[in-house]
């Protein structure tokens, strides 16, 4: 009988060599005329265990990471096809601390499945919500979603439920639902693990939306720093075949523009336009994509409702704390020893997840700063690294919990460069409708060089300049680059009172 | 180029909003954008060639000259920067001095655990870059081309 093997295809192992380790595995099992299936997953979430490679073996699934090529025979020596011992056996992978104390819920089949087979996906689990949306009244659908209170995962954290409702209550004949794949910002990576690991689910979560608002056609917006999981999604639809009934969907790919990920700006690139942000009113809920009423939502906020919908509201509203219901899929990243993939109900706190899931720096220092909710988010110096994970403690600090992306800095960190670099960032993404942006972002690397010249006279300045930005942009591009910007300021001011040499720009001399 | 061009055309002629999928494949098949394809799209899609030209320069992705022999990008987001690829990105554009290779920065790619992190010629990544490991890979990069 065939043995199956995982080696995750996620682009993550990929980076570490796993097509390379897939490659070695099946050469050395054809020498040996062993007879194994190789099934390339997506990724657990424990980058550095990867690539990890998992046998299936009467007692179960037997993990052995960090795999490389050159481990390969001495894996078979070892006779790992049988779950054998080595050096790098973890056994159940499931049953590691890391993962063990997890509240896996969006992201649970990730890693478990093959993410290619639609009879995988519906074994696990899937296909439930769709099921039960077919057989309800839109209304109760987004009823149901309403009640669950889950609220949008790609940084505005705005109600989902009022959003389809709003969908819902116009009339037109065409409606879209389009699914933002985007996910630009530094430090996030659950979108891309889903959509590579686990693709199925994101069409039935547009399905079920696309049923509540009474829509045709779906997109999802990928961006184009993510061709797998384009490939997955494509291959994924191929073999949806008639699952998702007259309900279409189109992958879209991005092309380098990071505002793109605003949803009005999203809809002007998928209409073939510049990625322009959008004058609200009116809003996409009413007049979106091609001018149709078009409910927007994250990946994950999109894989969270399947199973709102196969295992009710309440399952869902259960967990969490406050008004952030549900589990939020924590990435940490940066300099952290264990980075990875944590879901968690909101709740637990950001110590929690840097030393006890991330067990603290890559280098071994003492960690000075985290940001978090991406390019847009605050750095958190130590003393705020109690704060509950929830959106309204994040707030209340000034900071915010985006897209759930946790990037760790250790003592070497330079605050004052991360925040020209805020700055910088903002320069070269802000779509240019508005001044205080377009121009003011230039403004402000030119300021906070002034001040790491030595001129403390310009750190008011610099602090108006943030005002000016945080009130007067249409976005949150402008609006929240003060952010990362002022809570360095705030939090780290030590570091813009030394005289320090002039900085090159990030990814100067690169082209 | 026209016959190129007239394939991708028919393929994207239903398509709502297709100009992006159209430059997309425009830059897979020729490696970039030419300026001789700006009004062949205007024309197609009844566009002017200002608006065509102004979606193309938007977008960092889309290139209008010919790439090098291999595309590199070097992750400059702020993930990658507290794992080193400042160095990173200093020790390429020294490496790559001269060199019939188009050096990029990007800004994220989704291995913001394992940075520094580069991608080659689109879909080859590659994570935990060091100098010697960059040079490393350069080296094979120079013997496959
Ligand atoms: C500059 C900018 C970039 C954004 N990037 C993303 C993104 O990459 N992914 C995402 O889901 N939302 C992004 N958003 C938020 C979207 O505008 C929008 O709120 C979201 O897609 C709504 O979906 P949700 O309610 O499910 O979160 C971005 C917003 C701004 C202002
Ligand atoms: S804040 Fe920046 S990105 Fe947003 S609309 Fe204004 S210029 Fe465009
Ligand atoms: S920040 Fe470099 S891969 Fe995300």
């Amino acid at each position: 009988m065939s043995i199956t093997l995982y080696v995750p295809g996620d682009a993550g192992a990929l980076a570490l060599g796993a097509d390379e380790v897939a490659a070695a595995i099946a050469k050395h099992a054809a020498k040996l005329k062993l007879d194994i299936t190789l099934v390339r997953n997506g990724s657990r979430g424990l980058f550095w265990l990867e690539p990890l490679v998992e046998v299936v073996t009467a007692q179960g699934r037997v993990a052995y990471g960090p795999v490389t090529e050159a481990d390969v025979p001495t894996l078979f020596a070892a006779d790992f096809l049988h779950g054998g011992k080595h050096p790098l056996r973890l056994g159940d992978i499931a049953a590691l601390p890391y993962l063990a104390r997890q509240h896996r819920v969006t992201m649970r089949r990730v890693g478990v499945v093959d993410p290619r087979s639609l009879d995988d996906y519906l074994a696990h689990g899937g296909g439930k919500g769709l099921t039960l949306a077919r057989s309800l009244p839109p209304a109760d659908i987004v009823n149901l979603v309403t009640d669950s209170g889950l609220r949008g995962r790609g940084g505005a954290a705005f109600p989902t439920g009022i959003k389809w409702q709003t969908v819902l209550d116009q009339s037109a004949k065409q409606k879209y639902i389009v699914c933002n794949a985007d996910e630009g910002d530094s430090g996030t990576v659950a979108d891309r693990m889903l959509l590579e690991g686990d693709p199925f689910c994101v069409l039935e979560g547009m399905a079920i939306a696309a049923l509540a608002v009474g829509a045709s056609k779906g997109y999802i917006y990928v961006r184009s720093e993510y061709p797998h999981a384009c490939i997955a999604l494509n291959a994924a639809l191929a073999a949806a075949g008639d699952w998702l009934g007259d309900f279409e969907i189109e992958v879209r790919m991005g092309a380098g523009a990071y505002v793109c990920g605003e949803e009005t700006a999203m809809l002007e690139s998928i209409e073939g336009k510049r990625g322009i942000v959008r004058n609200k009113p009116p809003l996409p809920a009413i007049a979106g994509l091609f001018g149709q009423p078009t409910v927007i939502n994250n990946v994950i906020t999109i894989a969270s409702v399947p199973d709102i919908l196969a295992q009710g509201a309440a399952f869902y509203c259960d967990l969490g704390v406050g008004s952030s219901r549900g589990t939020l899929p924590f990435q940490l990243a940066g300099n952290i020893k264990f980075g990875g993939l944590v879901e968690v109900p909101f709740g637990s706190t950001l110590r929690e997840l840097l030393y006890d899931y991330g067990g603290g720096s890559r280098t071994g220092r003492p960690l000075r700063a985290v940001q978090v909710g991406g390019p847009l988010g605050a750095y958190l110096p130590e003393s705020q690294f109690d704060t509950v994970l929830d959106y309204e403690a994040f707030a209340a600090i000034g900071a915010a919990l985006g897209h759930g992306g946790i990037v760790a800095f250790d003592d070497t960190v330079d605050m004052a460069k991360q925040a020209r670099y805020a700055m910088q960032f903002c320069a070269i993404e802000s779509c240019g409708k508005c001044t205080p942006c377009r121009i003011g972002s230039t403004r402000g690397i030119e300021v906070i060089d002034r001040i790491r010249a030595g001129d403390q006279t310009q750190i008011p300045l610099l602090r108006s300049l943030c005002d000016t930005m945080t009130h007067g942009s249409m976005c949150a591009m402008g609006g929240m680059t003060p952010y990362p910007v002022l809570s360095a300021l705030n939090h780290f001011v030590e570091d813009f009172s030394v005289v320090k040499a002039p900085l090159p720009q990030a990814g100067e001399g690169l082209g | 180029m026209n016959a190129i061009l007239n394939t991708i055309f028919a393929k994207h002629r239903q398509q709502p909003g297709a100009l992006l999928p159209i430059l997309h494949d425009i830059q897979h098949e020729l490696g970039y954008v030419p300026e001789e394809a700006v009004p062949l799209i205007a024309r197609e899609l009844n566009l002017s060639r200002a608006e065509v030209h102004g979606v193309i320069t938007f977008y960092q992705h889309f290139r209008q000259t010919p790439p090098g022999k291999h595309l590199v990008r070097v992750c400059c987001a702020e993930a990658c920067q507290a794992n080193g690829s400042e160095a990173l990105a200093a020790h390429a554009a020294k490496r790559l001095q001269g060199e019939d290779e188009t050096l990029e920065p990007v800004y994220c790619l989704g291995l913001c655990s394992m940075g520094p992190a580069i991608q080659i010629d689109e879909t080859e990544l590659h994570a935990r870059v060091t100098p010697q490991k960059f040079d490393a890979l350069m080296h094979k990069l120079g013997e496959k081309a």
